[in-house]
């Protein structure tokens, strides 16, 4: 019978070339492919016409009679460009990650690496901060009233202009480098926790909870096996937002302090020395960082669901 | 409201063998909401008094009171008057003996467990160790014809499935007291039969004290030893009648004279009440 089953099998399961094909077309992944090529286009078009300016006037300091193709070339090949190509920025990042050790100042695995561990570290003091907060508020009433205000108040002051008061003041008790960042991370990312726990955490309906008084349940009863587990489903989004955010903070923390090490830092020396291909490197591998950032999120999020058995 | 609000101490009666005392006992029971149009005599002197083994029926349109009156032997709400006793003692204590069960019209299941650990949470709660909350989930499921289902979750399950898993759930600690709110409201009529029947095998076999909210006058007089009707507007008991049917039944008795009876002696008492008048009511 095992003759029988092997081909079978064969038939059911499609050749591995045909899977790739409709994975394309039915997936996410060819959409997201076709706007990714739309964005490189317009890019290569767009550093000619940012580049031309200056070029055609260098081609006139040294009179030279240019062609329209050597144009191109010459604004797809500027040291410093207004708008550096994607070509170049992807050759320096390449330079700077796989062609470079990792203890190198110049590396940028190193630089995104000081500001993933100030991210993190920022991130869980802020989620933890805000979980707590929104366990003030669902269970102590003068908290619900007082508290709410001041929260939103806090995230409608620009982190722009708290940033550098935050660094300065515990750079006056001592405390430098990750700490001042982690702190500013935390502040932007409990604010999403709070919000989306406080409504987890009243997700309960009224049977759920009447059910916890015929038992006689006690407040940490009822917080454990109901509250809680109910704001699991809020509480990955809400991260997902906070660890986004964390990263901004990290990121808005390595600039006043004129830190010699993150992704900050490489987008601040960028910015000062005109180098706008480190410049652009520098935020595309922010943006590569919070693509970890958030799909770290997601996994711990898949197994957890999954863990309770949460309908696919 | 009259003032007698806090004259029954709870005082404990269970030492008195020789008069055994009713499971259920309320006297001049009276609740009114404040609602933002006036006062809403949502009970109003209710007397009633169930017996240990007994199968009560509440039954009567929107608006009467049963739900409100489960919800008062409950503990879930606190009358406003008049006087009540749940095995001798208050209902609060009653409630902190975990001397009842109360099933909802809806299952109430909590989706992240699985349909063991949802019949195990009441006994979480009373902190029993794992193995015998997981022998008496395992029995309590085996009851409602559950067993090979212990892993399922919730959402695996049919609507009718997850009424018998919490129904399960509050049979696990083996209350003698089984409040249902309308358990099988929401299911068709063909699941209905089949947990009506489930149901009182069940009472038969456990001897439990079962207080039933219904609608339905086929369930009621089907179900139970007592039939209590009731009127809304203000929410009160209009009669109490005694079901004669034998104590054994099968589905097919509901279309025997004396069932045909008793349900037409149900249909008389709550035309008495008015019921049928301005059955308009909000649901």
């Amino acid at each position: 019978m095992t003759e029988l089953a092997v081909p079978a099998t064969r038939l059911r399961t499609p050749p591995a070339g045909a899977s790739l094909a409709r994975q394309l077309v039915r997936g996410r992944t060819l959409p997201t492919l076709t706007v990714l090529a739309a964005i490189i286009v317009i890019w290569f078009a767009g550093a000619v016409y940012l580049n031309a300016p200056r070029t055609i006037e260098a081609f006139e300091r040294q009179e030279i009679a240019w062609t329209f193709g050597q144009l191109v070339e010459a604004t797809w090949s500027m040291e410093r460009p207004v708008l550096p190509t994607p070509a170049q920025v992807f050759a320096d990042i390449w330079a700077n990650t796989v062609e470079r050790s990792v203890t190198s100042r110049r590396s940028l695995v190193f630089h995104a690496w000081v500001t993933f561990s100030s991210t993190a570290v920022g991130f869980l003091i802020g989620s933890a901060l805000g979980v707590l907060i929104a366990v003030g508020m669902v269970h102590v009433r003068t908290l619900d009233r007082s508290l709410m205000p001041w929260v939103i108040a806090s995230q409608a002051v620009p982190i722009l202009a708290i940033a550098p008061m935050i660094v300065v003041v515990l750079g006056n008790i001592g405390l430098t480098g990750l700490v001042p960042k982690a702190i500013i991370s935390a502040y932007l990312s409990f604010f999403p926790v709070t919000i989306g726990m406080v409504k987890g955490l009243r997700a309960p309906d009224p049977l759920q909870l009447d059910l916890m008084r015929t038992y006689s349940a006690d407040r940490a009863q009822v917080f454990w096996k109901l509250r809680w587990p109910a704001s699991v489903p809020f509480l990955f989004p809400s991260l997902k937002v906070g660890i986004a955010l964390a990263l901004v903070g990290a990121i808005v923390g390595e600039l006043p302090t004129g830190a010699q090490a993150g992704l900050g830092a490489r987008l601040l020396t960028g910015s000062y020395f005109g180098q706008t291909v480190q410049l652009w490197s520098a935020l595309i591998m922010a943006a590569l960082l919070a693509l970890v950032c958030i799909l770290l999120v997601t996994l711990a999020e898949r197994l957890v669901l999954a863990a309770r058995g949460t309908p696919p | 409201m009259d003032g007698r609000v806090a004259d029954h101490a709870p005082t404990d009666h269970r030492g008195d063998a020789a008069v055994p005392h009713p499971l259920v006992a309320a006297h001049d029971l009276s609740l009114v909401f404040d609602a933002a149009d006036g006062p809403v005599h949502a009970l109003s002197e209710v007397n009633l008094s169930i017996a240990r083994h007994d199968f009560v029926s509440l039954i009567g349109p929107s608006g009467c009171g049963k739900t409100t009156l489960l919800r008062v032997i409950a503990d879930l709400v606190k009358p406003t008057g008049g006087s009540i006793l749940v095995d001798g003692g208050t209902p609060e204590q009653a409630r902190l003996d975990r001397s009842y069960g109360y099933v909802f019209q809806a299952p109430a299941l909590y989706p992240w467990r699985s349909v063991r650990r949802n019949v195990e949470l009441p006994l979480e709660i009373m902190g029993l160790p794992a193995a015998r909350r997981r022998d008496s989930a395992r029995a309590a499921l085996a009851t409602v014809g559950l067993d090979g289902f212990e892993n399922k979750f919730p959402w695996q399950l049919s609507g009718g499935m997850q009424q018998r898993v919490s129904i399960a759930r509050a049979l696990g600690f083996e209350p003698e007291l089984l409040l249902m709110d309308e358990p099988f409201g929401a299911l068709d009529e063909i699941t209905r039969d089949g947990l009506n029947m489930h149901l009182h095998e069940l009472w038969k076999r456990t001897r439990l004290t079962v207080i039933f909210v219904t609608h339905s006058i086929p369930e009621a007089v089907f179900l139970s030893t007592h039939i209590v009707v009731m009127s809304p507007r203000p929410g009160r008991i209009t009669q109490v009648i005694e079901n004669t049917l034998p104590r054994d039944r099968e589905l097919d008795m509901r279309e025997t004279p004396d069932f045909l009876q008793i349900a037409h002696q149900v249909r008389e008492g709550l035309r008495a009440g008015h019921s049928y008048d301005g059955a308009t009511g909000p649901t």
